[in-house]
C-alpha cells in the first residue's frame, strides 16, 4: 500500500525548539492532532512502543510534566521508570553522565530529562546513545511545553501566521518563554513580552520582539496572552518589591481582560500563583484554555515519542 | 561576588530601571560542540527506477465492482441495521464511503461508517525509516459492541494491515462479527487471513505493486499494476 511518509528528521533528540524548522514543528503538531483521539478511546493504549523502555529522569520538582510524560509513554505502550534526585544515587553525589550511562547499561531506549542546569539535556544527548527528550533544562528551553502551547493556540485560532502573542511576566527565569518564542516565530506569529525590566533577559531587544512595560498596553495589542508563573523559588529577593505590588501592576485581572478590544485567549503553563500573575476570575474564566493545554500536553508528548522512536531514520543528522 | 553585593545590585535594578539588568543576570547557556556518538544509519530504499504501469480497471469498472461488493456485504451482514463499514487509511476510507453510497442506492438505507489508522499497530516499527503520517481514527458514536463490522481496504496482500486492524478494533469493543471487504486481492499472504468479499483477484509477480486510485487523493478512479520493467 502506498503510504504518505513524513520525515521531519527530528534526529536523535528533542532538545529545544530553537533547532527545529517550521516543517518539523508543523509535523509534530499535525501528528499530535491525530493522537488526541487516543486518550478518548475505551482502551487508552496503543502498542506502538511495546517493549521499549523510557526513563523519566526528573532532577527538579514537577507534577504536570512528569505525569504527562508518563501518561504519554504508557499510552504509546512503552515501559517507564521514573527517577528523581531524592531517593536516587544522585543524592550520593553521582554525576549526571554516570547516572545516565549506568541506566543505559541496563538497555534503555529513551531518556526524558528535567534538570536545573541550562544545557544539561544537550550535555547528556552528546554523551549517550539513547534518545534524549528535554523536559526543561534550567532557564534554557522546555520544548514540549512550547509545542503544546502552539497546539492549543492553533486549536482556537486557525492560523498562527500574523497572530499577536504576548508572553507576560517572568521571562528572565522562564524556559517556557524561550521555547514559546522560538516556536511562535517559526510559525510566523508576532511575539511581544511584557513584565518588569528586572525580569527580562538582557538580550530581549536583540531577539527582535516587542517589549511592553505596561500590561494594559500589552492586552490592548495582543490576540493571545501567555501568562508565565512568577518563579518564586528562583528569586530569593530583589527582583520585585512585593507580590502584591506585582499583582497590582502586572497581574492579569478581570478588569484588564474585560477592557481588551479583542477576544483574548489566555494560556498559563502552570502551576499558577493565583492572585499574583493571574487572578482566579481570569484563570477559571471563559478566555482561559489552561486545562486544555494540559490535555494537549499528553498528545504532543505522544507525538514526540512517536517521531523519535523506532529504527534509524535516514538523514537524521540535524545541522547543529 | 558575595551574595550581599548581588542582592544590593538587584535592589538597585528594581529601584533604578535605567540600570540594565545585565549586571545581575547569569550568562545564557553555553553551547558545547562535542562530536556526536556514531549511530548506525540506513537509508530508505530508493524508488524503483524503471517501472511499467498497466491499468487493469478504469473508473466505471471500479464503480460496477463496488456495486457488486455492496450487494455481497449486505447479504453477509443480513441487512444494514447492524452494519458498520470501517475503512483503513488511506484509500480504504474513500472506498468505504463509496461502498456506503452504493448500499444506500441499493437498499435505500443509510449505513454507519468510520475510519481506522493502523500505523500505531504495525509490527515493523524497527524496520521503517520515515514515520508515516498518522490519520484520524473515527468510529461511530454508538461504538462497535455487538455490531457487524466490515473492514474495507483497497488491496489485500500480506495480510499484515488486516492483522493490525483486527487488533485495533479489539481495543474499541467486541463486534458480533467482523467481515473483510477488499477491492483487489493480489495473493502473497504472509498470515492466515482471507477476505469475505473480494472485488477483483489479480496475479501480480513478486516485486510488483497494485495501485488503487481514488478521486479524493489521486484525482481519478482506477486500478493499476506497477511492475519492474
Amino acid at each position: 500500500m502506498a503510504q504518505e511518509l513524513v520525515n521531519p528528521a527530528l534526529g536523535k533528540d528533542l532538545l529545544g525548539l530553537e533547532e527545529l524548522t517550521r516543517e518539523q514543528i508543523v509535523a509534530i503538531l499535525d501528528t499530535a492532532e491525530a493522537f488526541k483521539e487516543i486518550s478518548e478511546r475505551p482502551v487508552r493504549k496503543v502498542p506502538y512502543l511495546r517493549g521499549q523502555t523510557v526513563v523519566n529522569a526528573f532532577f527538579e520538582n514537577s507534577t504536570r510534566t512528569r505525569v504527562s510524560f508518563e501518561f504519554a509513554e504508557k499510552r504509546m505502550g512503552a515501559d517507564t521508570v521514573s527517577i528523581s534526585t531524592t531517593g536516587s544515587s544522585v543524592a550520593k553525589g553521582e554525576t549526571l553522565v554516570d547516572t545516565a550511562r549506568n541506566l543505559e547499561a541496563m538497555r534503555i531506549d529513551m531518556v526524558v530529562i528535567r534538570h536545573a542546569s541550562s544545557g544539561s539535556a544537550r550535555f547528556l544527548a552528546e554523551r549517550i546513545e539513547s534518545h534524549v527528550i528535554n523536559a526543561g533544562d534550567g532557564k534554557h528551553e522546555h520544548p514540549t511545553q512550547g509545542l503544546l502551547d502552539l497546539l492549543t493556540i492553533r486549536d482556537h485560532r486557525q492560523s498562527l501566521e500574523g497572530l499577536k502573542v504576548c508572553i507576560c511576566g517572568d521571562v528572565l527565569h522562564s524556559r517556557v518563554a524561550r521555547s514559546n518564542l522560538h516556536g511562535l516565530r517559526r510559525l510566523g506569529a508576532e511575539v511581544a513580552v511584557c513584565g518588569p525590566l528586572t525580569l527580562m533577559p538582557p538580550d530581549v531587544r536583540e531577539l527582535g520582539v516587542h517589549y511592553f512595560p505596561r500590561i494594559e498596553a500589552a492586552i490592548e495589542w495582543a490576540d493571545v496572552l501567555n501568562v508565565l508563573r512568577l518563579q518564586l523559588e528562583r528569586m530569593k529577593g530583589g527582583f520585585i518589591p512585593s507580590l502584591r505590588e506585582y499583582n497590582r501592576v502586572f497581574g492579569v485581572t478581570r478588569a484588564r481582560v474585560e477592557a481588551a478590544p479583542r477576544d483574548l485567549l489566555i494560556l498559563h503553563p502552570g502551576p499558577m500563583n493565583r492572585g499574583v500573575e493571574i487572578d482566579s476570575d481570569v484563570a477559571d474564566g471563559p478566555h482561559s484554555v489552561i486545562l486544555q493545554q494540559v490535555t494537549n500536553g499528553v498528545a504532543v508528548r505522544m507525538a514526540v515519542l512517536y517521531l523519535l522512536a523506532g529504527g534509524p531514520v535516514a538523514d537524521a543528522e540535524v545541522a547543529a | 561576588m558575595p551574595e550581599e553585593v548581588l542582592w544590593y545590585l538587584r535592589f538597585l535594578c528594581v529601584r533604578m530601571p535605567f540600570l540594565p539588568p545585565r549586571f545581575v543576570d547569569t550568562p545564557p547557556p553555553r553551547r558545547i560542540a562535542f562530536p556526536r556518538n556514531p549511530r548506525p544509519r540506513t537509508r530508505a530504499p530508493p524508488d524503483m527506477p524503471d517501472t511499467q504501469r498497466r491499468p487493469i480497471m478504469d473508473g466505471s469498472a471500479v464503480e460496477r465492482t463496488i456495486a457488486k461488493m455492496a450487494a455481497e456485504v449486505l447479504r453477509l451482514a443480513g441487512g444494514a441495521t447492524e452494519l458498520v463499514l470501517v475503512g483503513i487509511h488511506r484509500r480504504g476510507v474513500q472506498l468505504a464511503a463509496r461502498l456506503a453510497d452504493a448500499i444506500e442506492r441499493n437498499g435505500g438505507v443509510s449505513v454507519s461508517s468510520g475510519s481506522l489508522d493502523i500505523t500505531l499497530y504495525r509490527d515493523d516499527l524497527m524496520v521503517v525509516g520515515p514515520r508515516p503520517v498518522v490519520g484520524q481514527t473515527r468510529l461511530p458514536a454508538g461504538g462497535i459492541d455487538g455490531r457487524i463490522v466490515c473492514i474495507v481496504d483497497d488491496v489485500l496482500y500480506t495480510g499484515r494491515t488486516v492483522r493490525a486492524a483486527l487488533d485495533e478494533l479489539a481495543d474499541f469493543g467486541r463486534p458480533r462479527r467482523t467481515l473483510l471487504a477488499v477491492l483487489v486481492d493480489r495473493g502473497g499472504r504472509e498470515l492466515p487471513i482471507q477476505a469475505d468479499v473480494v472485488g477483483e483477484r489479480v496475479e501480480v509477480p513478486e516485486g510488483g505493486r497494485v495501485e488503487v486510485k481514488v478521486p479524493e487523493i489521486d484525482g481519478e478512479l482506477g486500478v493499476e499494476v506497477v511492475e519492474a520493467a
